[in-house]
């Protein structure tokens, strides 16, 4: 049990840390509203031919005519209290668009995630084994081309492939096809909110439409987590607990798994919170590609049509995921390795 | 010692012939760069409808897209612009960063510990959006696209040049240099940058590749070149619409270009790492 206070103590330390670059995030955003072309309040005006006077007026109410130390002190008061503005696009609260739209890019995320660790840990496992072998070359040779496709590119083909030659794929375009109703809505996750409606047909479809975008961005990051696994694998296969596991004759699978890849995964998990971190990134080329109704194709086309709100809502959001990562990302650490937590 | 080198060179690159074929690959890029726009076949921005969405064949060997534009000499010529954007924002980061680092690896102490912070904050953000967000700011045009990847690219040289300097900023001829009465200011950039700029040439050119890959994103998505630009990105997102009625040619050759010029940038910054870093030499 003091092993679990002393990494919760670790991670509630480091969450302090990270508070001073969440608030740099949040002065980011600030200069970011206020540094861009144009008047945001010609925007919130009823047109582009509104009179002066009006504009003025709207420049008041926004607090515009204020200084700006005390325009960001009135925008950090806004933040707190959950406020994020209004997005001119779709006429709604910026709190509320990213709610709907959060569950589908976190969903195509963690899809993506987790295909990518079942495929690159057991590649650089093998890899590790027998270096110099086929498999490690073919893996290493994966891995050089996995990082030169841009994820753009390898969606567009695998839809070339999959959808236009095969016809294995549904249509790529959203989260489920016209002809299957949307589940009573739980989690907004739809795979999870099928299973709980009972809808097996509904579950299938939803899983069919997740896959091409997901294996796109697992393409992506399989490359940097098979090569720190191989990596890590070959350093704590040469150690000596490994030759002793191996000379009081366990079984081989007991060696690899329990004692080499145990003490291996460190590093693994370093690199897999960085590229969760890389992974929200791609998701703004992704839920392009596939027509995901995702936060970050939102934040994309508010972007393309000056709609600077829900840009700066998207930052937001993404900085806080990123510290929520950050943590999960330590206190897995903590379990992974007790060892951590004491130094 | 030059010939040293130079006999280490030849010895790595026969265990590794990579190293050749990439230098190579990027004396072609660089080429295709200069000279694209008189090699070419066709016009790459005059359309010719007649001529539209046709698959690849003898006359256009990468097939020609919605506007009957012949993709290959597209291709050729936006070698320059990619190339153009991905080199300059490299370099500015490289300019910079190295400065930066080489300061605060030199002064140490509170400055040293606030820019570290700062790098911090830059570092534990998705950088993509971070650049995104950025082009938003200040403005669409293509100039910003270069400064937006320069920036996200900082960390990296900042990091990489405050830790070689680190290492190196109590070691003997440093010293010796400040025992002559140099300045400071002397001392890191006559004595220390020049120390640490072989390691950073490498790390540049495996950035070359990151680059061209982020400015690529960003214009996929619409930031920065507009049409009828050619450029590789953009030339990716236009033939998107026309992908689930089968017209492979419009992404495949562009994606092509794209991964060639990563890769050759990826295997030659791996060789020349290879052949500068010490600890390799047996």
């Amino acid at each position: 049990m003091t092993a679990f206070a002393a990494t919760m103590t670790r991670a509630g330390k480091r969450f302090l840390s990270s508070l001073p670059a969440l608030f740099g995030v949040l002065i980011f955003t600030f200069l970011l509203m206020r540094v861009l072309p144009g008047d945001p309040a010609v925007f919130f005006a009823s047109g582009p031919n509104a009179g002066k006077e009006e504009i003025e007026v709207i420049r008041k109410q926004m607090g515009l005519n204020k200084p700006v130390p005390e325009q960001l002190v009135l925008y950090l008061y806004d933040v707190g209290r959950g406020n994020l503005g209004r997005s001119m696009m779709t006429g709604q609260l910026v709190t509320k668009d990213l709610r709907d739209r959060l569950p589908a890019s976190l969903e195509l995320t963690f899809a993506a995630l987790l295909i990518a660790l079942v495929s690159a840990v057991p590649l650089g496992v093998l890899a590790a084994l027998k270096p110099g072998s086929v498999i490690d070359h073919g893996v290493r040779l994966f891995c050089s081309l996995g990082v030169c496709m841009p994820t753009f590119v390898s969606g567009l083909l695998l839809i070339y492939v999959f959808y236009y030659l095969l016809g294995l794929a549904p249509d790529p375009t959203g989260r489920v096809d016209i002809f299957t109703s949307p589940p009573p809505s739980r989690t907004g996750f739809l795979l999870i909110d099928f299973l709980l409606a009972g809808d097996i047909d509904g579950w299938w479809a939803a899983f069919r439409q997740l896959i091409l975008p997901a294996v796109t961005m697992a393409l992506f990051v399989v490359a940097p987590l098979a090569r720190i696994t191989r990596a890590s694998m070959l350093v704590s296969l040469g150690s000596d607990f490994v030759r002793t596991a191996r000379s009081v004759g366990l079984p081989w699978w007991r060696v690899i798994v329990t004692y080499a890849l145990r003490n291996a995964i460190l590093p693994v998990i370093t690199i897999a919170g960085i590229v969760f971190s890389t992974m929200l990134g791609a998701n703004v080329l992704v839920e392009k590609v596939f027509s995901w109704p995702g936060v970050a194709s939102y934040a994309l086309d508010a972007l393309l049509s000056s709609d600077y709100a829900p840009v700066q809502g998207f930052v937001l959001l993404m900085a806080s995921v990123f510290v929520i990562v950050n943590l999960v990302v330590d206190i897995l650490y903590g379990i992974a390795d007790p060892r951590v937590t004491i130094s | 010692m030059t010939s040293a080198t130079l006999r280490h060179a030849g010895w790595i690159l026969r265990g590794n012939p990579l190293t050749g074929v990439a230098a190579a690959g990027v004396f072609l890029l660089t080429f295709i760069a200069i000279f694209g726009p008189w090699i070419v076949p066709y016009d790459p921005i005059v359309s010719n409808v007649s001529q539209a969405l046709l698959a690849p064949s003898a006359a256009h060997i990468a097939g020609t897209d919605q506007l009957g534009r012949d993709v290959f000499s597209r291709l050729i010529v936006a070698a320059r612009l990619d190339l153009a954007i991905a080199v300059s924002a490299v370099g500015i980061s490289f300019a910079v960063g190295a400065v930066i680092g080489a300061i605060c690896g030199y002064a140490g102490g509170r400055l040293d510990r606030g820019v570290g912070r700062f790098v911090d904050v830059l570092m534990a953000f998705p950088l993509f959006v971070l650049a995104m967000a950025m082009v938003a700011a200040l403005g669409n045009r293509v100039e910003n696209i270069v400064i937006a990847t320069a920036i996200i690219n900082l960390p990296f040289y900042i990091r990489f040049a405050r830790a070689e300097v680190n290492i190196r900023r109590n070691l003997g001829w440093v010293e010796a240099a400040r025992a002559c009465g140099d300045s400071h200011i002397s001392v890191v950039l006559r004595f220390l940058l020049p120390n640490v700029l072989p390691a950073m040439a490498v790390q540049m050119s495996l950035n070359l590749g990151w680059a061209i890959l982020n400015a690529a994103g960003l214009s996929f998505i619409g930031l920065g070149v507009k049409p009828p630009t050619p450029e590789w990105g953009i030339m990716v997102a236009e033939g998107a619409r026309f992908i689930s009625t089968g017209k492979w040619w419009l992404i495949a050759f562009p994606g092509l270009a794209l991964m060639l010029a990563v890769l050759f940038f990826n295997l030659l910054g791996d060789g020349v790492r290879d052949i500068l870093d010490p600890r390799m030499r047996t």
